[in-house]
This record gives C-alpha cells, sequence and structure tokens, in this order.
C-alpha cells in the first residue's frame, strides 16, 4: 500500500525525470528551487498533465502509464492541498468540506455531519456556517484542509500549502498538518469512524515545498529536485542537516539541534540549552529540534570577549572549509549538540583575516532571535 | 423623427446603386463642373438631413437644386436630371431619394429642399405649410402583382391574396402603397392576408425577387424597373386605386424659378415621355 | 480620480441623457395615454417582452455551454471560432437578417429541408423573430461569460476534480456558480439587445402585427405616419428598458 512515481516528461527544453515511492502512511517532501519542476511533477500525480512515459500507481492501482491509461483526476482518490485555500466562495465552510462526499454519492444529511466532524478535528467546527469572504487565511486553509480530508483520498498532494500564510498563521496551520499527516498522531482518530474513508494510518502525502522548515517539520523522507532531476534523497532530517551535495547544502543546508522544547528555547541531549524562538506549536517538554541558516552563525577567534546581544556561544574547532557560492562554508567537529558539527558562512576575506584552516579553534555565536524551535517530526 | 438607421440603409442601397451604375460614365464629361464631388455629395444628402446642410453651406461656385422625390421615382428623376443639367450647364441637380413620409418629415424639420415629388396626396398635405406654390399631379401608379419568375404559387388575380396558402407581402398602410393596397382591397371587397406588412414597396419587392413571398402588391413601375427578376400578374380595375403622384416647389427654395422650371420639366412633355417609358401612368 | 476626467464623462453623460431628454420634449403628452392603449401599442409591447424573454432564454441555453467551450477547449480552431462568435456585433443587423434568411429560408438550405421534411416554414413567424434576437444578442452574452471564464481561471473546478466530482458535477456546482454574477449581467445586456431588435427582424421576419411586429417595428412602422405616436411608443420602449436594468441591475452590475 503506497504511491509509486515514476515520470518522466519533457517540455521545451526542460526535462522532468524523477522516480521515488512514498510508502503508506508516510509524508515525502519534494523540496526545490522555482523551475526545478516542483509544478510538473504536481501536475502528473494529479492527472492533469499526461507525461511522455510514465508509471503511477497508488495502492497497486495505476493510475498513469504513459501512454496509455490515465484515470481522470476526478477518479484518482489523490487529494490537492493547494497555497491558496479555493474554497468554492459561493458555498458555507460546511458545503466546501461536504462537496467530497456529496460529490462521491454520500447522501446530503450523512455528508454534511461527516463535513462537521472533520472541521472539528480541524479545530474549526466554530467556522461551519460562514463563507469563504469571512474568513481569515488560516481559517480558510483550515476548512480546506477538512475538505481535502473529507473528500477520503488515498494519497493526499501539498502544493505549499503554507506558503501564502502570514507568519502568524503559519505554525497553526503547521501544527494541524502534522496531526493530521503523522502517522505516530494517528492513534487518537480512531474515536469516530465518521466520514473515515481511509485510515489516517495508510493515507500517504508528497509535500512539494521550497522551505526546509516544512520538510522538516511534516516529512519523514525528502528528495531534492534540481532542474528536473533527484539531486538527493533521503530522511528529511538527514538531508537537511547533512547535505551530501552542493546544490541541496545552497538550498537547504540549515544547522539542526534536536532535544527537549523549553519555553525560550531547547535543551539538547548533552545538556546544553539553546536559547531560541519556539514556534506556535511547541510545547515545552516535548521533543523539538532548534534551527538556525549557517549565514546566521557569527565567527570569532577562540576566547574573543562577548560581544553583547547573541545568547549561544559554543567553542569548536574548524573541521572543514569548501568555497559555498560566494562564501565560505566553515564546518566545525561534531560539537555543540550538532551531530555534524556546525555550519557557519563566512566571506573569504574573514577566513583570511582569522586566519582559519582545519583544526583552528574558533568561536561561534548565533542570536537568540536566529534560531527557531519546532517540534520534531 | 428619423427612421432607425438599419432599415434605412437596406433601402437606400437599391436606388443608390442604380443611379451610380446608370451615371457611371457621365460623372467623367466634359460638359459638368466639379464632377468628381456630386457622387459623395449626393450621398450624404440621402444618409443625413443635417450633412446635407453643411454640404450646401459650403457648396460649388455654380447653383444647385434639391430635389427630394419618392424613391419610386429613381429611375425617371434621374433621366430628368440629365436632361435638366445638360439645359442648365451650371446647375447640378442633387435628387435626394427616400420613402415619401420620411422625405415629408425631413421636409417638415427643415431640410433644404427645393422641389417635392411625393407618391401620394396625403403626404404633400402633410407639409402644405412648407410650399411655396400649388401641387400638381404629375403621375399615376397602380398596383400589380409581383411574383417570382414562373409564379410558382400560381396566383392568377387579386383574390388570391385573401388566404389560401400563399405567403403574400405588402406594404404597411402608413406608407402610400400600403393606402393603395387598402383602397384596392376596399373596393374589389376583398380582405388581404398577408404574412408581413413591410415598411416600403421595395421591401415587397426584395421579398418576392428572393421568393421568400409567392405574391407581393407592388407598383407597375417597380414591376418594370425589376426586368426579369419577376413576373406580373395584373389586376384589372387597379387604375381607379392608383396613386397621384403630386410635385411642388417649397417655401423655401433658393431659387424658385429654377425649381419651377424642373417642375415644368416633370410635367411636361419630355417628363411624360419619361414617366410613361418607367411604367407611371400620365394624367 | 483626475478631475479632467469630468468633462469628457461629462460630454459622454450628454451623448446618452440629451438625445431622450429630446424625445421627452417632443411627446404629446396629452394623447399618449390614447397612444400608448391602442391595439397596436399593446400588441407590440406584448410580443416585444415575450420574444425579449424567449431570446434571452435561448441565449442563455445555447450561449453558456458555447462560453465555457470557447474559454476551456483548446486548439488553434478556438481562435477562428471565437471570431465567429463575435460576428452579429459588428455585422448589420440588415445583413444578419438576410444571412437568416439564406439559411432558414424558403430557399436556404437549412428551411428548404424543413418545408419538405417537416412542412415548417420559418420566415414571417414568432419563431423567426426569436432566432434574429438570439441571433444578435447571442454574443453579448457569450463574451460576457467567456471573460469571466477566463479571468476566474480552472483552479476551482481542478480542487473540486479532486475532491471526486465527476465533469459534469463541477459543471453544475462548480462552474454555473461562479459564473452566475456574469450570467446575471450577460442576459440583461442580450435582453436589453433583443428588446431593441430592429433590422434583422424586419428582414427576416417581417412585420405584422401580433406576430412579428415588435416595438422597435411599430416605432418606425408609426413613424411613416404619424411621429407622434411614434414618440411615444418609443418612449415605452425607454421605459421597458430602464424597469429591465433597474430591476436585474442590483444582482448583475454591483459587485
Amino acid at each position: 500500500m503506497s504511491l509509486h512515481v515514476d515520470v518522466a516528461v519533457t517540455r521545451g527544453r526542460f526535462t522532468l525525470d524523477v522516480t521515488f515511492d512514498v510508502p503508506a502512511g508516510s509524508v515525502l517532501a519534494v523540496l526545490g528551487p522555482n523551475g526545478s519542476g516542483k509544478s510538473t511533477l504536481l501536475q502528473c500525480l494529479a492527472g492533469l498533465l499526461v507525461p511522455d512515459s510514465a508509471a503511477v500507481t497508488l495502492d497497486g492501482r495505476t493510475l498513469t502509464r504513459a501512454p496509455g491509461v490515465q484515470v481522470p483526476v476526478h477518479d484518482r482518490g489523490i487529494g490537492l492541498l493547494a497555497q491558496d485555500p479555493l474554497l468554492l466562495p459561493h458555498l458555507t465552510a460546511v458545503e466546501n468540506v461536504a462537496f467530497g462526499p456529496r460529490s462521491q454519492g454520500v447522501r446530503p444529511s450523512r455528508a454534511r455531519a461527516q463535513a462537521r466532524e472533520w472541521l472539528r478535528r480541524a479545530d474549526a467546527a466554530e467556522l461551519t456556517g460562514r463563507r469563504p469572504a469571512q474568513l481569515s487565511g488560516g481559517q480558510a486553509q483550515r476548512v480546506a484542509i477538512a475538505r481535502a480530508l473529507a473528500g477520503g483520498p488515498r494519497a493526499l498532494l501539498l502544493d505549499e500549502p503554507l506558503s501564502a500564510l502570514d507568519v502568524d498563521a503559519a505554525p497553526a496551520i503547521r501544527g494541524l498538518l502534522r496531526r493530521v499527516l503523522r502517522r505516530t498522531q494517528s492513534a487518537h482518530s480512531g474515536e469516530s469512524g465518521d466520514g473515515e474513508v481511509v485510515p489516517d494510518g495508510e493515507r500517504c502525502a508528497v509535500l512539494v515545498t521550497h522551505d526546509p522548515l516544512d520538510v522538516l517539520a511534516l516529512a519523514d523522507d525528502v528528495v531534492v529536485l534540481d532542474a528536473g532531476r533527484i539531486a538527493e534523497r533521503g530522511p528529511a532530517k538527514e538531508v537537511l542537516a547533512a547535505p551530501r551535495t552542493a546544490f541541496t547544502a545552497r538550498i537547504a543546508g540549515l544547522n539542526l539541534v534536536p532535544g527537549v522544547a523549553a519555553a525560550d528555547g531547547l535543551h539538547a541531549p548533552n545538556g546544553r540549552f539553546v536559547a531560541g524562538v519556539p514556534s506556535g506549536d511547541c510545547l515545552p517538554g516535548e521533543p523539538a529540534v532548534a534551527v538556525f541558516a549557517p549565514g546566521a552563525v557569527a565567527v570569532h577567534p577562540a576566547g574573543a570577549p562577548h560581544t553583547g546581544s547573541p545568547r549561544n556561544v559554543v567553542d569548536a574547532r574548524v573541521a572543514s572549509l569548501e568555497p559555498h557560492g560566494a562564501v565560505i562554508r566553515l564546518r566545525t567537529a561534531g560539537d555543540g549538540g550538532a551531530e555534524t558539527g556546525i555550519a557557519a558562512d563566512l566571506t573569504p576575506a574573514s577566513v583570511a583575516e582569522l586566519g582559519l584552516e582545519p583544526g583552528s579553534a574558533v568561536r561561534l555565536e548565533v542570536k537568540a532571535a536566529s534560531v527557531a524551535v519546532h517540534p520534531a517530526a | 423623427m428619423r427612421r432607425p438607421s438599419a432599415g434605412q440603409a437596406e433601402r437606400r442601397s437599391q436606388p443608390r446603386r442604380s443611379q451610380r451604375i446608370r451615371r457611371g460614365p457621365q460623372r467623367h464629361g466634359p460638359q459638368r463642373h466639379g464632377p468628381q464631388r456630386r457622387g459623395p455629395r449626393r450621398r450624404a444628402v440621402a444618409a443625413a438631413v443635417l450633412l446635407a446642410v453643411a454640404t450646401t453651406a459650403c457648396g460649388s461656385e455654380g447653383r444647385t437644386l434639391n430635389v427630394f422625390a419618392a424613391a419610386s421615382l429613381t429611375e425617371p428623376f434621374g433621366e430628368l436630371e440629365q436632361v435638366f443639367e445638360q439645359r442648365h450647364q451650371d446647375v447640378d441637380v442633387r435628387l435626394n431619394l427616400a420613402g415619401s413620409s420620411t422625405l415629408g418629415s425631413q421636409i417638415a424639420e427643415g431640410a433644404p429642399a427645393d422641389v417635392f415629388a411625393s407618391a401620394n396626396e396625403p403626404v404633400m398635405a402633410d407639409v402644405a405649410g412648407d410650399l411655396g406654390g400649388e401641387p400638381h399631379p404629375f403621375a399615376t401608379n397602380r398596383l400589380t402583382i409581383a411574383v417570382p419568375p414562373g409564379n410558382p404559387a400560381g396566383i392568377e388575380g387579386f383574390g388570391d391574396l385573401a388566404g389560401g396558402g400563399a405567403t403574400v407581402v405588402v406594404c404597411q398602410p402608413q406608407v402610400p402603397c400600403g393606402a393603395a393596397a387598402g383602397r384596392l382591397a376596399k373596393l374589389t371587397g376583398t380582405t388581404l392576408r398577408p404574412a408581413s406588412e413591410e415598411q416600403d414597396v421595395k421591401d415587397v419587392l426584395n421579398k418576392v425577387v428572393t421568393r421568400e413571398a409567392d405574391a407581393g402588391l407592388v407598383y407597375a413601375t417597380d414591376v418594370r424597373a425589376a426586368g426579369d427578376q419577376v413576373d406580373e400578374v395584373g389586376i384589372p380595375g387597379a387604375g381607379r386605386a392608383a396613386n397621384r403622384y403630386p410635385i411642388a416647389v417649397t417655401a423655401r427654395a433658393a431659387e424658385p424659378e429654377l425649381a419651377a422650371e424642373f417642375r415644368d420639366l416633370v410635367l411636361g412633355e419630355e417628363g411624360r415621355r419619361v414617366l410613361r417609358k418607367a411604367g407611371f401612368g400620365t394624367p | 480620480m483626475p478631475w479632467v476626467l469630468w468633462i469628457p464623462a461629462g460630454l459622454a453623460l450628454a451623448l446618452v441623457v440629451l438625445p431622450v431628454a429630446g424625445l421627452l420634449v417632443r411627446t404629446d403628452y396629452a394623447r399618449l395615454p390614447a397612444l400608448l392603449t391602442s391595439d397596436a401599442a399593446l400588441s407590440a409591447l406584448r410580443l416585444s417582452l415575450v420574444t425579449a424573454l424567449a431570446s434571452t432564454i435561448a441565449c442563455v441555453v445555447l450561449g453558456v455551454p458555447l462560453a465555457v467551450v470557447l474559454a476551456r477547449a483548446r486548439g488553434r480552431g478556438v481562435r477562428l471560432v471565437r471570431a465567429v462568435v463575435l460576428l452579429p456585433l459588428v455585422l448589420p443587423p440588415v445583413v444578419g437578417g438576410l444571412a437568416l434568411l439564406f439559411l432558414l429560408g424558403r430557399n436556404g438550405f437549412l428551411g428548404y429541408l424543413l418545408d419538405v421534411v417537416a412542412g415548417v416554414s420559418v420566415p414571417f413567424t414568432t419563431t423567426a423573430v426569436v432566432i434574429a434576437q438570439t441571433f444578435v444578442a447571442m454574443p453579448f452574452l457569450v463574451v460576457s461569460l467567456e471573460g469571466a471564464l477566463r479571468s476566474g481561471g480552472q483552479r476551482y473546478e481542478l480542487v473540486a476534480a479532486t475532491l471526486g466530482a465527476r465533469p459534469w458535477t463541477v459543471f453544475r456546482r462548480v462552474t454555473v456558480p461562479l459564473l452566475l454574477p456574469a450570467l446575471g449581467s450577460g442576459a440583461v445586456l442580450s435582453f436589453a439587445r433583443a428588446l431593441g431588435e430592429f433590422g434583422a427582424t424586419i428582414t427576416f421576419a417581417g412585420s405584422l402585427e401580433g406576430v412579428t411586429r415588435t416595438l422597435p417595428l411599430e416605432v418606425y412602422a408609426q413613424a411613416q405616419a404619424d411621429v407622434d405616436s411614434a414618440v411615444a411608443l418609443a418612449l415605452l420602449l425607454i421605459v421597458v428598458a430602464v424597469v429591465v436594468i433597474a430591476v436585474a441591475r442590483p444582482k448583475a452590475f454591483d459587485r
């Protein structure tokens, strides 16, 4: 029971050629910059685009075998949650959510009951009778999530579901998606059979995004797309924390420190406290990960005095120095709680000025404001 | 009250076309002055009276005579125009050809007419206040039945227009040919059952030419002008309900003497000859 | 808004309002009640309302699918088809009437067939009036709908399909409801155009009281003999048009 994808499609000079599997109950993130082929891939999966050669099977059923087989959009069992909630403006929230069941032949009263249940699970019960025009961006996306799930898809496509939301609304919706997508959270969804077409534990999802944070929060595995080809794949945390290709590092290279969330940061397993800003859905005491970009790390000679506001200071040794576009990426030996060491970006001039080379002792500083603390997937 | 433009455009196209064809070589004749400007000017008159006023105002060196004539007079008046202009080399006769009612309305609204020739007497009576002299009857036009070539519906006489399967088209009662049809129906004790009452006798003829109608009540002159596009089924006694065409000089005529000369040409021997040739009767 | 706009805006308004005002000035109010309640006027009014309504319904039933096809279909022919659909907008109505005659007239290829096979003759009937009105009014509906469909895009339809809705369900429950505002204004435009239709009607359907003589034809007929009567009828036509727009306006034009 899983989604198997093997797609090749050429549009003009662009070629998309990818193969991957999404096991039942898991979430695969497709990470890539604009133009890397993410939308083309989504269109192939949703059935909007007929690939030149492809095999898409879902739970053993062939959806696309090009050339030849192309199951139409409405019959694929693939749901879609887009950047824009796209609630039908002439229907209320509950009518929007009931649209899927109704279209599949469920009687009106029962479809409505199912819709209410899905709204409740999406924490949107109070929005039932509202029109889309009366909803905020976050509220509309909650309803859209409920609607996508109420359609009973065997697989869910998520197309940058958080990128249209403002910074205040995104964490809560990310949390909701974690809850409805993660297999580990599916235990408490067995309380009611109403509206349960596909058990949460068996539904798989493909999340398309350009934001490494979404991958970290929602996905089990990630494939990184570069100009239509998979540049790298693997478990999300491993790929993001230790990119093996320069391309992945450039778009996804992040410093990750796993641990336990606190009110104003995170406790790493080695006892170190990382000061940071917890996201809205991050509860103290729960597993979490502190995230900061290499560019946010300031590098000083060992023993340099504190410069004031940075709250996180780590002494470490330089493990490697690699050119990384216009900057030099410095990587420390495993320390500071990050298993693979900490990455920092410097200008070539700074490297020369500090006289850095592998083995040099350095003092790293990161402002608390630059560190985000997210619940761990 | 101006006519809606769509209907106007269609109705006008026919007289104008025939005029242009006939007039073609004459335009370049050496004896005329400013011949190139005449055609477009006449079109302007036909299209809009106001425009005509404007073009008249900035007129040519020579004299002009504006003759408003019923559309059924297109052929004979075109010929008489040439005759008149040959006699008066410095005069430019401009014909404004349209339905009599329309022309009457235009004159009542102040259009620059020097001579008015109407297809019936009531219209002339309506503009009595705008006339500069007594109207004189100069022609009669009797109704006849136009049928498509071969007479597919087998129309034999006026009685066949009283229903019974054939598609019959007549003029509406408000226009002269319709009024004449009404008089004829009354005289013969017939009740006409038309499929349509057209706004203009040319529309009636068109319906027959395109074979949409099996029969149309039109003027004898129309059948003559249509040539072999239609056949004619005569109506005995139609002369009793014939229209009488009056002509008069208007009160606003810029050169009443010249206008009277044109009127006299129409009333005279030359005029009668030309009118009879076109199928009119002459009193 | 730059104040300068008031000048051309005022001129534009004057161009529309002043002629109508002229009509009001010319009206013979003493004779008005008698003129408007004459059999000919009432039968023309009734015929106009019935035929304009019928042709508006025909425009909606045929025009909505056409607009959807034009907006959604892909291929080279679509551009050509779109241009053809707009033809009645630029064609003089009389030419449209002639074209209809050549198709549905006794000697038109379809008209001949109808006559021989079914014994049906279209010209000179009320049906012909409705056909002529539909011919000239349809582009107004199609153009407003197609614009709405294009600017709206297909995203809602796609989402509905991913929820399991079949194409017909999508059309019924998504496409059509989203089109309703544009459909309202398009239908009002079509009705107005059908109500004022003259040239194609008189050419294709002729003019007979109670059968094919709609208000505009009656206005024209009266103008031959009695200008006061024509003015009164024109006034009636204006009143009907204003009422239609006033009734339909709040839903159709206000957003």
